[in-house]
C-alpha cells in the first residue's frame, strides 16, 4: 500500500522536495500569512493516494490551516495569503485559471462540528450533485443519494426517513451523513478537520471504520488532535510545529521512534 | 487569633468558604433580601407598564367603541314613481337619481301627523341624516319593482340624534304626578293646572338655580372690584345689577319664573302629548306644545309625568323637541341600533354619520404595497450585499455608519425629501399612494436593512462553510442556505418596519396627503388618504360625533397594528429552524 | 529528557525502573551467594538461596502487571512504548536467572558432602565473577540508558563462553581419570552450563537496551565461539 521507499522517517524536512510521481497532493514550499502573522513556514509534503494520512501538532501549529490551503478554503478569509505550490495531480491549485468551485467539488472537506444543512437528508446529500449537474433525473439522483449513504454507513440506519431533517439526527449519524454529503458529489481527495472530536467512542469508532472503507477509494487527509486516532486511522503521519513540518513518515515509524525530538516530546506528552 | 498555633495546617489547606458564622447568615439573609428586591421591583416594573397600557386601550376602547354602532329608524317607506322615477321610463340611471330623500322625509312625517308647522316640521327632518335615503336607494336600484310599493327599510339618523340616543346628549329623569292635570289645548302654548303641588320641586329648583348664580355673580363682581381699572370697575357694576335683580327674584318665593336654557329643561307628558315648561309656579305652568296632546280632558294621577332633562339645552345639541321626537319614536320601537357599517363601507364625509375609514384604509392598503414592494427586495439584496460579499474596508464602513444614522432621522425629512424629490423635481401626482408609497420605502428602508443584516448574521458560519465545501459558489451558498435560514429574521425586520411606516402620518402631510378625499382611490396615481392622515384630520374637526368616529378609526388602526404584529409572530414560529 | 506532562506517569515509569533493579540487585545476589555455598559447601546458605527465589518471581509478576496496567492506561507511544517493552523482557531474563541462580544452589545442596577439587573451583569461581560483572554492567546499562555499554557486554559474553570450553574439557579429564568423580563433575558440568547460560541472558537484556534506546534491533549475530568438539578432538 505504501508507495514510499524509505524505510525511515525523514530527519529534517527538506527544502526543494521534490514530487513524488504517485503523490496525489504535493505540497512545496508553502507558505501561509494571517495579515502579518506567519502563520505556515515553507511546508513541503508529498501525500499519497488511497490511503490516510494524518496531520498532528499542538494547537496553532498550523495544521488545520494548511489543511484548509487544500481545498482553498483559506480564501474566504480576507487577510489570508498563499505563497508556494500546492498541486492534485501535478495541477496547480493556485493556477488563477482554475475555478475553485470546481476544485471544491474535486476535493471535499468535513469538519469539526458536524453542520448539516438544515434540509432533509435527502437534500443535504443530493445539494452537491445538483448544483454540479452530476445528475440528470430523479431516478439518477436517487441511486447518487442511495450509493452516498451507503458509502458512509449510514443508508441502513435512515433509509425510511430520508425526508427527515438532518439536523434530528445524533452528533454520529450527522457527521456521517456530513462525510455522506462529501462523497455524494464524487472527489478524489477527502479532508477531514478533527472530525471525531464532537463524537462519542462509539461514534468514533464508526467514523474511523468508514475511514478505513472510504480509504480504498479516496485520498484521505485528516487533522487530528488525538494521537491514539492518528495512530489508529492512518498509514502515514505527518507532525506539525509552530508552523512548520517538523517530521512525515509512516505512522508505525513515527509512533514507536521518531527521528525529531520535538516529535517523541509531543507524541509521548512531555513538556516543551 | 487561634491562627497562630495551627500554623503549617492552615497555610497548606485552602481557604474554604464560611458557611456558619453569624457574618456568614447576615451575607446570606443581605442576599435574599436583595433578591426579593430585584424580583419585586421587576413585578412592579411589569405592573406599571400594564396599568398604562389597559388604560391607554380602555380609554381608545370606551371611546372608538361606540362608533362601530349607529341608530337608524325601521319603517316602511312607500316607494313612489312621482318621486323614483318621474318620466316613468324605469332607466337605472334615473332612478338612482332619484329623490329617496323626500321618500325617508315623508315617510317620518307620516309618524308624526300632528306636527304640521313649518319649524316643528324642519326640525323633525333634521333628525334625519341627509343620507337617510341611501339604504333605500340600493333596494331599489337592485330591483326596480319595488316602485310603487311600499318598502321596509333603513332610515340614518343624523349624527346629533345619534348620539343623544347614545346617552351622550341629557340625563332623563321622570317622576309621575299626585294631581289631577288639566291642559288648556292640544298644540302651540297652552297651560296645564294640577291639583296638588306638582310643581313645587321644579319651582323651587328654578329658586335655587337663581340664587346660585346671584351668589356667582356677586363673588364675581367683588374679583372684578378689586381690579380697580375703569373698565372692571364698569363691569363690576353691571355684575353687581344682574346679581342684585337674580336675587330680588330668588327672594320673592310665589312669582311665576320664566326658565331659560341655562337651566335644565321641564317638560310635561300627558294625554300622549309632550309640552316643554317656559312659565312656572307650583300649581300651574305655562309651555309650548311640542308633541300634540291628544285631547284636553283631566289626566288622572299615574297618568301624566314630568320629565326632567338634565343637561341644560344651552350645553347640548339636540333641541327638547328633537330630544322629544326622539323618545317618541323611540316609544314607539321604530329606532333600531345596528353595527355601523357605513363606517367601513363609506369614504370621507362632511357629515359624521356618513363618514367611513374605507378610503383611508384602501389608501393605505396601496401605498403599504408600493412600500413593501420596493423596500423589501432593495434592502434585502443591500442587506446581503453588504453581509456576504462587500470587501470590509473603509467605505463599506462608512455605508453601514450612514444606513444607521438614516434610521434615526426624523420622519418628516423624508417628507420633505417626497416634496422637493418626487413631487416638485419629478412631478409625480400629489397625495397619490405611489408617491407615498415613495417616502415611506425610504423610511422604512435603512430598518429593514439593519434587520436582514442581523438577521443574516445570526446564521453560523459553519453553514455557509458548509456548502462552500460542497463545491457551492458563494453566490449559491448565500442564496440557496443563508438567506432561507436568515428568513424568519427578515420577515420579522420586515412587518416591523411595515407597521411602522402604517402608523407615519408626518412625512405623509408634506407631500399632499391631507386633503379631503371622498372618493375610494382606485390606483396607485389617484389621490388618497391613509389611515393616520384621516385621524388627523377627524380630530380637527368640531362636530362632537366626529369625536367617536375618530376614536374609531384609532381602533381600526390599532387592530391592524395587532393584525400585522400577530402575523409577524406567527410567520416567525412557522418559519424558524433549529439548527 | 524532558519529563512527562502528567508527572503519575513520569513516576510510574521510575517506579519500574526501580522494581527491574531491585530484581537485578536480586539476581546478582542469589547468583554470587549460590557459588558461595558450593565453594564453601554451605547447605543453609544454600537453601535461603532456593528460598529467596521467590522474591525474584514476585518482582517479575509484579512488573509484568504493572506494564500492563500501563499499556492500558497510558498508551505509551515512542521510547515510552520501548520502554516499558524491554522491561517486561528484561525481568523476563532476570527471572531464567533467577532459577539458574537456584539450579546452581540445589546443585550445591547436592554435593556439599563431598570436598571439590581446587583448580576446578577456582576456574568456575573466574566464570562467576565474569558473569556478576557482566550482569552489573548490562544493569548500569539499562538504568542510565548507555547502549554503548550494553553493546560492549554484549560483545563480551565471548569471554564466558571460552571459559565455559575449558571447566568443560576440565570436568571432561577429571571424570576420565577416575569414575568416582563422574557425580561431582556432572553437578558442576551443569553448574558451569548455567553460568554460561546466565551470560546469554545477559546479552539478551543488553540487545533490549540497545533497542530500548535507538529503537532498532540487532539484526547481525552474536560473535560466538566455535562449537566445542567431541572428546576425541579436544586432545591436542
Amino acid at each position: 500500500m505504501d508507495t514510499m521507499s524509505t524505510p525511515a522517517p525523514m530527519a529534517a524536512h527538506q527544502v526543494g522536495l521534490a514530487r513524488n510521481a504517485n503523490a496525489k497532493v504535493f505540497a512545496a514550499d508553502v507558505n501561509v500569512y494571517y495579515g502579518e502573522k506567519h502563520a505556515l513556514k515553507n511546508v513541503s509534503v508529498n501525500i499519497p493516494d488511497r490511503s490516510v494520512t494524518s496531520f498532528i501538532g499542538p494547537s496553532g501549529c498550523g495544521k488545520s490551516t494548511f489543511l484548509r490551503c487544500i481545498n482553498r478554503m483559506n480564501d474566504t478569509i480576507s487577510s489570508c495569503r498563499v505563497t508556494g505550490k500546492i498541486a492534485i495531480d501535478d495541477q496547480d491549485i493556485y493556477d488563477p485559471a482554475l475555478d475553485v468551485v470546481q476544485l471544491r467539488a474535486r476535493v471535499g472537506m468535513v469538519f469539526q462540528k458536524p453542520n448539516p444543512f438544515p434540509k432533509s437528508i435527502y437534500e443535504n446529500v443530493a445539494y452537491g450533485p445538483r448544483i454540479h449537474g452530476l445528475a440528470t433525473s430523479k431516478s439518477e439522483m436517487d441511486e447518487i443519494v442511495n450509493s452516498s449513504l451507503e458509502k458512509a454507513g449510514l443508508w441502513k440506519e435512515v433509509k425510511d426517513r430520508l425526508q427527515e431533517s438532518g439536523t434530528g439526527l445524533s452528533g454520529g449519524q450527522q457527521q456521517r451523513l456530513c462525510i455522506a454529503r462529501a462523497v455524494a458529489v464524487g472527489p478524489e481527495v477527502i479532508l477531514m478537520d478533527e472530525p471525531c472530536s464532537a463524537l462519542d467512542p462509539i461514534a468514533t469508532a464508526k467514523v474511523e471504520e468508514l475511514i478505513d472503507e472510504l480509504r480504498e477509494n479516496f485520498c484521505i487527509i485528516i487533522v487530528t488532535h488525538s494521537m491514539q486516532q492518528a495512530a489508529r486511522v492512518s498509514q502515514r503521519t505527518a507532525f506539525f510545529h509552530l508552523g512548520s513540518l517538523v517530521e512525515e513518515g509512516k505512522t508505525t515509524d513515527i509512533f514507536t521512534n521518531p527521528v525529531d525530538k520535538r516529535t517523541q516530546d509531543y507524541i509521548t506528552g512531555r513538556t516543551g | 487569633m487561634t491562627d497562630i498555633s495551627l500554623s503549617a495546617q492552615t497555610h497548606k489547606s485552602a481557604r474554604k468558604v464560611d458557611v456558619s458564622s453569624d457574618a456568614a447568615k447576615a451575607r446570606i439573609r443581605a442576599r435574599y433580601r436583595s433578591e426579593a428586591l430585584f424580583k419585586g421591583y421587576g413585578i412592579a416594573a411589569l405592573v406599571i407598564t400594564g396599568a398604562f397600557l389597559v388604560m391607554l386601550l380602555s380609554n381608545i376602547l370606551m371611546n372608538g367603541l361606540p362608533s362601530f354602532w349607529q341608530h337608524s329608524l325601521r319603517m316602511d317607506v312607500p316607494v313612489t314613481a312621482a318621486d323614483i322615477d318621474p318620466s316613468g321610463k324605469g332607466d337605472p340611471k334615473e332612478i338612482a337619481a332619484g329623490d329617496f330623500a323626500a321618500a325617508a322625509r315623508k315617510a317620518l312625517e307620516a309618524q308624526f301627523p300632528g306636527v304640521t308647522g313649518r319649524t316643528e316640521l324642519k326640525s323633525l327632518t333634521r333628525l334625519l341624516s341627509a343620507g337617510a335615503g341611501d339604504e333605500l336607494r340600493r333596494q331599489v336600484v337592485a330591483d326596480p319593482k319595488l316602485i310603487g310599493q311600499t318598502v321596509n327599510t333603513r332610515l340614518l339618523l343624523d349624527a346629533n340624534a345619534d348620539l343623544y340616543l347614545k346617552g351622550m346628549g341629557a340625563s332623563t329623569t321622570s317622576r309621575t304626578a299626585r294631581g289631577i292635570a288639566t291642559p288648556t289645548g292640544t298644540t302651540g302654548t297652552i297651560k296645564i293646572l294640577t291639583s296638588a303641588n306638582d310643581f313645587a320641586q321644579d319651582f323651587a329648583n328654578v329658586k335655587r338655580l337663581l340664587g346660585d348664580r346671584a351668589a356667582l355673580l356677586s363673588t364675581e363682581a367683588a374679583r372684578l372690584e378689586k381690579g380697580n381699572t375703569p373698565d372692571s370697575l364698569a363691569k363690576a357694576k353691571v355684575a353687581r345689577a344682574e346679581a342684585a335683580a337674580f336675587k330680588t327674584r330668588y327672594d320673592q318665593p310665589k312669582t311665576v319664573e320664566e326658565l331659560d336654557d341655562r337651566m335644565p329643561s321641564t317638560l310635561v307628558e300627558i294625554n300622549g302629548g309632550l309640552v316643554k315648561v317656559e312659565k312656572i309656579l307650583d300649581t300651574e305652568i305655562e309651555g309650548t306644545v311640542l308633541l300634540p296632546l291628544k285631547s284636553t280632558d283631566d289626566s288622572k294621577p299615574g297618568d301624566w309625568k314630568i320629565v326632567t332633562y338634565g343637561v341644560p339645552e344651552s350645553n347640548r345639541k339636540a333641541t327638547d323637541r328633537d330630544i322629544a321626537f326622539l323618545e317618541r319614536l323611540q316609544a314607539k320601537g321604530v329606532v333600531e341600533n345596528h353595527f355601523n357599517t357605513l363606517f367601513f363601507t363609506a369614504g370621507d364625509s362632511r357629515e359624521p354619520e356618513l363618514a367611513g375609514v374605507r378610503g383611508a384604509i384602501v389608501g393605505t392598503v396601496l401605498t403599504l404595497l408600493v412600500t413593501l414592494g420596493l423596500c423589501l427586495p432593495i434592502g434585502v439584496m443591500a442587506a446581503v450585499y453588504l453581509e456576504q460579499f462587500a470587501p470590509k474596508n473603509r467605505l463599506t464602513g462608512l455605508i453601514e455608519v450612514n444606513i444607521n444614522n438614516l434610521a434615526a432621522v426624523p420622519s418628516i425629512v423624508f417628507g420633505l425629501l417626497g416634496l422637493a424629490v418626487f413631487l416638485n423635481y419629478f412631478n409625480l401626482p400629489r397625495s397619490a399612494p405611489l408617491v407615498g408609497g415613495l417616502v415611506l420605502a425610504l423610511l422604512v428602508l435603512p430598518t429593514i436593512i439593519i434587520a436582514s443584516r442581523a438577521a443574516l448574521k445570526a446564521v453560523p458560519p459553519s453553514i455557509k462553510e458548509a456548502a462552500l465545501g460542497v463545491g457551492a459558489s458563494e453566490q449559491q451558498a448565500v442564496f440557496h442556505h443563508v438567506l432561507p435560514l436568515a428568513m424568519p429574521g427578515i420577515m420579522t425586520g420586515t412587518i416591523i418596519g411595515m407597521a411602522h411606516a402604517l402608523g407615519e402620518t408626518a412625512p405623509l402631510l408634506m407631500i399632499g396627503m391631507v386633503a379631503f378625499i371622498v372618493d375610494i382611490p382606485q390606483g396607485l396615481t389617484e389621490a388618497a388618504t391613509v389611515l393616520p392622515v384621516q385621524i388627523y384630520l377627524w380630530s380637527d374637526l368640531p362636530e362632537p360625533a366626529f369625536k367617536a368616529k375618530t376614536a374609531g378609526a384609532i381602533v381600526v388602526l390599532l387592530g391592524v397594528l395587532f393584525l400585522m404584529n400577530g402575523m409577524a409572530i406567527w410567520l416567525r414560529k412557522k418559519f424558524e429552524r433549529r439548527w | 529528557m524532558n519529563e512527562h506532562i502528567v508527572r503519575s506517569y513520569e513516576d510510574e515509569l521510575a517506579l519500574l525502573d526501580k522494581k527491574v533493579a531491585q530484581m537485578g540487585g536480586l539476581a546478582e545476589h542469589n547468583l554470587g551467594r549460590a557459588f558461595d555455598a558450593l565453594e564453601k559447601r554451605d547447605p543453609r546458605v544454600a537453601e535461603s538461596v532456593i528460598r529467596s527465589d521467590r522474591n525474584i518471581d514476585a518482582l517479575q509478576r509484579e512488573i509484568e502487571e504493572q506494564v500492563i496496567s500501563m499499556i492500558a492506561r497510558r498508551q505509551p507511544m515512542a521510547n515510552d512504548l520501548r520502554h516499558v517493552m524491554s522491561a517486561i523482557r528484561i525481568s523476563g531474563d532476570l527471572e531464567r536467572i533467577g532459577d539458574l541462580a537456584k539450579n546452581i544452589a540445589k546443585r550445591a545442596l547436592a554435593i556439599a558432602h563431598e570436598p571439590h577439587p581446587k583448580p576446578l573451583i577456582s576456574g568456575f569461581r573466574h566464570m562467576v565473577e565474569l558473569a556478576l560483572r557482566q550482569l552489573k554492567d548490562v544493569l548500569d546499562a539499562y538504568a542510565e540508558r548507555d547502549a554503548e555499554r550494553a553493546m560492549r557486554v554484549w560483545r563480551e559474553d565471548t569471554q564466558i563462553d571460552a571459559m565455559y570450553n575449558s571447566i568443560f574439557r576440565e570436568l571432561l579429564t577429571y571424570m576420565m581419570e577416575d569414575p568416582r568423580n563422574i557425580g561431582l563433575s556432572t553437578h558442576l558440568l551443569f553448574g558451569a552450563k548455567n553460568i554460561e547460560r546466565v551470560g546469554d541472558h545477559t546479552t539478551n537484556i543488553a540487545e533490549t537496551v540497545n533497542y530500548m534506546v535507538n529503537g532498532s534491533s540487532i539484526t547481525d549475530d552474536r560473535p560466538k565461539l566455535e562449537q566445542v568438539g567431541t572428546i576425541e578432538n579436544s586432545n591436542d
